[in-house]
């Protein structure tokens, strides 16, 4: 399978099989008018298997929500077709209007015009925890 | 600006600098009576507690100061389904400082995103309180005389308890200190605290079911209540029960100079017989509440250094 070589956009290489449909709707990609591809299953010498998604737009992506989701993923920025920049991600610190909290006390859940924040509290084992209630992710 | 949300919003030296504040006004209360003349703090209860309530008004009241709010959530513009945080906008260009109960967990902290002024969380649903917990550390240190270097055991229902976790979670950044967490197998202390406010530093601890056995190596016994609703099973609250309540007759082998504390209220947990023994503080703990919020106000008016 051959998919043409973008111009000027961005791919997100290394992705963990099956965390690209995931992606495609964390990041809004189906509001996209441009070129988007999405490659399940590639076969990597790393990874063994791995998802690609090439998109062919300089668009802003929010790299909170793609290290949280996968962080093992390899951001390229191409421009003129050329690999002008390569990000490497991390689980991000602040993660805010990405998770709900779903502790049924915290007041987030029943003040919604609050930001949903939650923060990193183990790098270790990627806990975060919502900022207002201290209750873990899920 | 500086609000009180969490006991850990407050560095080591902070602490230690409002149980020294704390202590003047112990000694002097006559040359800190006016010094928040014109002031007003606002005590926001949207669920009642009057004993912390009272203690945020006296205390505002010691220092010179005046007092408004509301006692309960159907008194305020809460039933009227206004936010905390448009309620703090509005209270804040009224008062000074507010001091603020919720039932909602995190209401506190999402106030302190809008409010003009400096919030303290008087505490958010079973999350947190962190002036009882300035009360118990205030409480440790005047009948200590230190910080660091005890034994302490809590005792009850240590899953539940926000004051037990609070209360951990700042004595494990002091040195030195053992903790035994007494209670029944149901009401261990969660296993977060354990793992990353204890293990994590290393601090030492040991989990009983009885307090009979460890009673004799404590320096300070941190008693709260077990309710019977949170047994799993009857057998168990008839074979335990007597266990969590603290008698005369437990106090034989205890140490001359153990310290009592209780967040109060208490129901039965601990026996009246007890008031009167000098190692009981818990009365003394209320009256350390008042100060040590006396000098928080302070500190956050940013009135005394
Ligand atoms: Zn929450």
């Amino acid at each position: 399978m051959k998919i043409d070589e973008i111009q000027n956009g961005i791919v997100l290489d290394h992705i963990k099989a099956g965390n690209s449909m995931k992606i495609y709707k964390y990041l809004d990609l189906d509001r996209l008018d441009c070129t988007v591809a999405l490659i399940r299953n590639v076969k990597s010498n790393k990874m063994g298997k791995k998802d690609i998604i090439k998109i062919d737009s300089p668009i802003e992506i929010n790299l909170d929500i793609l290290g949280y989701i996968d962080s093992g993923i390899t951001v390229n920025i191409i421009k003129n077709c050329i690999l002008t920049g390569k990000h490497h991600l991390e689980l991000p610190e602040k993660l805010t209007n990405v998770l709900r909290c779903r502790n049924p006390r915290c007041i987030t859940t029943e003040e919604s015009n609050l930001d949903s924040v939650f923060r990193l509290t183990d790098r270790e084992n990627c806990v975060y925890r919502c900022e207002y209630c201290e209750a873990e992710s899920v | 600006m500086r609000h009180l949300i969490d006991i850990t919003d407050l560095t080591v030296g902070e602490i230690d600098e409002l149980i020294s504040v704390s202590e003047r006004i112990i000694d002097d209360r006559q040359s800190f009576s006016d010094i928040c003349k014109g002031k007003k703090i606002a005590t926001l209860f949207f669920e009642p507690s009057t004993r912390t309530r009272l203690s945020f008004e006296a205390a505002m009241l010691e220092l010179g100061g005046s007092v408004l709010g509301f006692a309960s959530a159907d008194s305020s513009s809460a039933s009227k389904g206004e936010s905390v945080s448009d309620t703090v906008r509005t209270v804040g260009c009224y008062a000074d400082i507010i001091a603020m109960r919720h039932p909602k967990e995190g209401a506190p902290m999402a106030a302190s995103k809008y409010s003009p002024v400096p919030i303290i969380n008087a505490g958010d649903g079973g999350h947190n309180h962190p002036t009882q917990t300035l009360a118990d550390l205030l409480t440790i240190q005047r009948e200590k005389k230190r910080l660091d270097s005890f034994t302490i055991g809590f005792c009850g229902d240590l899953m539940f308890g926000r004051t037990v976790h609070s209360l951990i979670n700042a004595l494990s950044r002091y040195e030195n200190i053992k903790f035994i967490f007494i209670s029944p197998e149901e009401l261990r202390l969660p296993a977060y605290i354990k793992e990353d406010t204890l293990n994590k530093k290393g601090i030492p601890f040991t989990e009983v079911e009885r307090l009979e056995r460890v009673i004799p190596m404590l320096d300070i016994l941190y008693m709260t209540r077990v309710q019977r609703e949170r047994f799993f099973n009857e057998a168990d609250y008839v074979r335990l029960k007597d266990s969590y309540i603290l008698e005369p007759q437990k106090l034989l082998s205890a140490k001359k100079d153990l310290s009592i504390l209780h967040p109060l209220p208490r129901v039965n947990e601990i026996s009246h017989n007890i008031d009167d023994d000098p190692r009981a503080c818990y009365f003394k703990q209320v009256l350390n509440g008042k100060y040590i919020r006396m000098a928080l106000i302070l500190k956050l008016l940013g009135l005394e250094g």
